[in-house]
């Protein structure tokens, strides 16, 4: 540790030998916090993770306001469609406002299929804040203006579904979905964790010796059947909204005890610090030391925990929905979106089915790379051994 | 004026348990760190305590903060004007009120203080958990008590990684002195810093005992260090006091052949002169299965069949000069 200023105050930008006296300043009142931020900040991979989660996140909480179309909405004249990009020009010129070509629908004699055909000398033009289809924001705000749409027509950023349905708009209430299901499950398995944790960690000893055993139980069950099993004991009548929080409640009782152990060993290790019978011999009550020493010494590695654990939630929804276990139409999540796409017809004619598979990737990778920035940035007071 | 005491031991013991392994492995022996040490410490004095490491320093320190429990003895707390006080009997409540007038400085500086909290905060901890006054009056003292340990009160909104070693030290004798305690156990406290900071810190001290009557336990194993603070001094071996005697007579005549050792272990800055320690061979026993007699005899080169078989009483070969060996007067 005697050397930890030495080298945070090295390394670090803020406090290069000529920097002002102003920024050292700076340095010697930054609260952890700032001092975690600024360390987080010099990790770019990281940065761009952060950037894409967030944007993700608001795309599924805004989904009503930035797709143009409802997750269920048809377009009967464009069925399995292929993306349609806004373009600057055609072959009739070039034109400040982007557009989109418009489509004709006819249908083939042989095959009786219908079939889009594009009509490249009609253009629908790109709009913002056009007005559409009615919709409640939060559940609360009525409005039907929607961020961007077409004037005439539709526009398909991703083509749509053999149901003519939108596949930007369902991707986009699909992200909330399945964000909002990795959270809720981050969270049930978090505060299970702190309190097992918590307990065992606190009070040592038998306690401790039993919890433990009873995690290594709850770990080594295998994920995959176990989820297939209670997701198959889901009663059929039950709404999409109650087999949601039944998921959630699945991810959260499967996933504590990983970060149940975590929250143990903090405890244990940060309760033999000096500083923390420092407080104790200065009077402080047991909940004072837990309040205002222990949890404030690992909420930064907790928070790691929780953005690590992250993409394993996302991905069992993910998996669990894939094989039809999980949320079902006319609920809509990345699972469910590929669910659509597992077929040889999708594979050979409609291959921009599989864009909600970039949606999973990416954000499995943000998540990733965003807990490898914030772990290296998590503890300020640490010397970073390279 | 006479000397009036101000922390008594009395035979105090205090044992770890060693357990065996797994949730039903049984208790299968004990660690004798302290084993039936009694010795008294007056106001306004300050004992110095040595020994090698391991010697059950630090415990004794702990065991009179009861920052862990003793296995037996008597810990007396004699209260100004108020009587004297059972340590050992100081529950819940009562015991969090009472801390505020014995504080302990740490050996590191790095790792007593919470790095999370700014310095104000961290001195003005005790002074919150006794809810001593308003914000404003908190502030006030803290700034006193951090001036009195030459602390730049601009300083007070950092954080403990803008400090030094020396500044950090400084730090946690505000902490340990801002609810105003009468006691105060230094364990270790300059063994961390290099010479220089050691010599202002122990000044810092011996400063703040002659303005506030401060009784220290200074626990270190640097003899120079404890010559230099201590009205007596107390020598540690295996959980046993050997020595115990004003620093005089303790560096002038010593009388237990483990104070000799250690005392010709100090290095003398003359290149004229030999330096011939009085080395001593082998290890410090373990004090779970300590030796017979006196505990010493493994490595005393006085040694006989009497120290093998039995062990020596805590005797007065002087005033106020005790010694544990037999051969005390032969020695001397």
């Amino acid at each position: 540790m005697t050397d930890a200023t030495a080298t945070v105050m090295d390394t670090g930008a803020e406090t290069a030998p000529k920097a002002s006296d102003q920024r050292k300043l700076q340095y010697y009142t930054a609260s952890q916090w700032q001092l975690v931020w600024w360390r987080f900040r010099r990790h770019k991979m990281a940065m761009v993770g952060a950037g894409i989660l967030i944007l993700f996140a608001v795309f599924g909480i805004f989904a009503d306001f930035i797709a143009p179309y409802g997750p269920s909405t048809r377009d009967r004249s464009y069925l399995m469609g292929p993306p349609q990009i806004p373009m600057f020009w055609d072959r009739n010129g070039f034109s400040v406002q982007p557009f989109v070509h418009g489509i004709e629908t006819t249908r083939d004699p042989v095959t009786l299929r219908a079939v889009a055909t594009v009509d490249p000398n009609e253009r629908r033009y790109v709009q913002f804040f056009t007005t559409g289809d009615k919709y409640k924001l939060f559940g609360l705000i009525e409005s039907r203006i929607h961020l961007f749409g077409v004037d005439k027509g539709k526009i398909h950023l991703f083509g749509t579904d053999e149901l003519g349905r939108d596949l930007f708009s369902r991707t986009l209430f699909a992200t909330g979905t399945s964000l909002s299901i990795g959270v809720l499950g981050v969270l049930v398995a978090f505060v299970l964790a702190l309190i097992v944790g918590g307990i065992a960690g606190y009070m040592g000893g038998w306690i401790d010796y039993a919890i433990q055993r009873v995690t290594e139980i709850v770990r080594v069950v295998p994920v995959i059947p176990l989820y297939m099993g209670l997701a198959a004991a889901f009663p059929r009548e039950w709404s999409n909204i109650q087999v949601y929080f039944a998921m959630t409640m699945i991810f959260g009782l499967v996933g504590w005890p990983t970060l149940a152990r975590r929250v143990r060993s903090h405890l244990l290790a940060q309760r033999g610090e000096d500083y923390v019978l420092a407080a104790e011999l200065s009077g402080a009550s047991a909940g004072r030391v837990i309040t205002k020493h222990l949890l404030p010494s690992f909420t930064s590695y907790i928070i790691v925990d929780l953005v690590i654990s992250f993409p394993y939630m996302i991905l069992s929804e993910t998996a669990l929905s894939f094989i039809g276990l999980g949320l079902r139409p006319p609920s809509v999540s990345w699972g469910i979106l590929l669910q659509d796409a597992q077929n040889i017809r999708a594979i050979e004619q409609a291959p921009w089915l599989f864009l909600p598979a970039a949606f999973v990737v990416l954000a499995v990778l943000a998540f990733t790379i965003l807990g490898d920035g914030l772990r290296d940035a998590a503890d300020p007071y640490s010397v970073k051994k390279s | 004026m006479t000397a009036q005491p101000l922390i008594e031991v009395q035979n105090l013991k205090v044992h770890f348990p060693v357990r065996g392994k797994g949730l039903f492995g049984g208790v299968s022996g004990y660690v004798r760190a302290v084993d039936d040490v009694s010795f008294v410490i007056n106001r306004g004095e300050t004992l110095g305590l040595v020994g090698e490491s391991g010697s059950g320093k630090t415990t004794v320190g702990r065991a009179i903060l009861r920052a862990l429990d003793a296995t037996d003895g008597q810990l007396t707390f004699h209260r100004n004007g108020a009587g004297p006080l059972d340590l050992r009997m100081l529950k819940g409540d009562s015991l969090r009120k009472f801390r505020r007038n014995m504080q302990l400085v740490f050996q590191d500086p790095y790792a007593s203080l919470n790095p999370r909290m700014t310095v104000r905060d961290i001195i003005a901890e005790p002074l919150e958990c006794l809810k001593w006054g308003t914000r404003q009056e908190i502030d006030d003292r803290v700034r006193e008590v951090a001036g009195k340990c030459k602390l730049n009160v601009e300083h007070l909104r950092r954080f403990p990684h803008a400090f030094s070693g020396g500044q950090r030290q400084r730090i946690c004798i505000a902490r340990a002195l801002v609810s105003g305690p009468q006691f105060v156990v230094c364990d270790e406290s300059v063994s961390a810093l290099d010479v220089s900071t050691q010599a202002e810190i122990l000044n810092l001290l011996m400063d703040l005992q002659d303005e506030f009557g401060f009784t220290y336990l200074f626990i270190a194993h640097d003899l120079s260090v404890v010559a230099q603070v201590s009205t007596r001094v107390a020598v540690m071996y295996v959980g046993r006091f050997v020595e115990w005697a004003p620093t005089r007579k303790i560096f002038f005549n010593p009388r237990h052949p483990y104070t000799k050792a250690l005392l010709s272990a100090v290095p003398v800055v003359d290149p004229s002169r030999e330096f011939n320690p009085f080395k001593l061979s082998g290890e410090i026993p373990n004090p779970a299965d300590p030796p017979s007699g006196c505990r010493f005899h493994t490595r005393c080169p006085h040694a006989d069949g009497r120290c093998k078989a039995e062990m020596p009483d805590w005797r007065e070969i002087d005033g106020e000069h005790f010694v544990a060996c037999h051969h005390a007067e032969r020695l001397g």
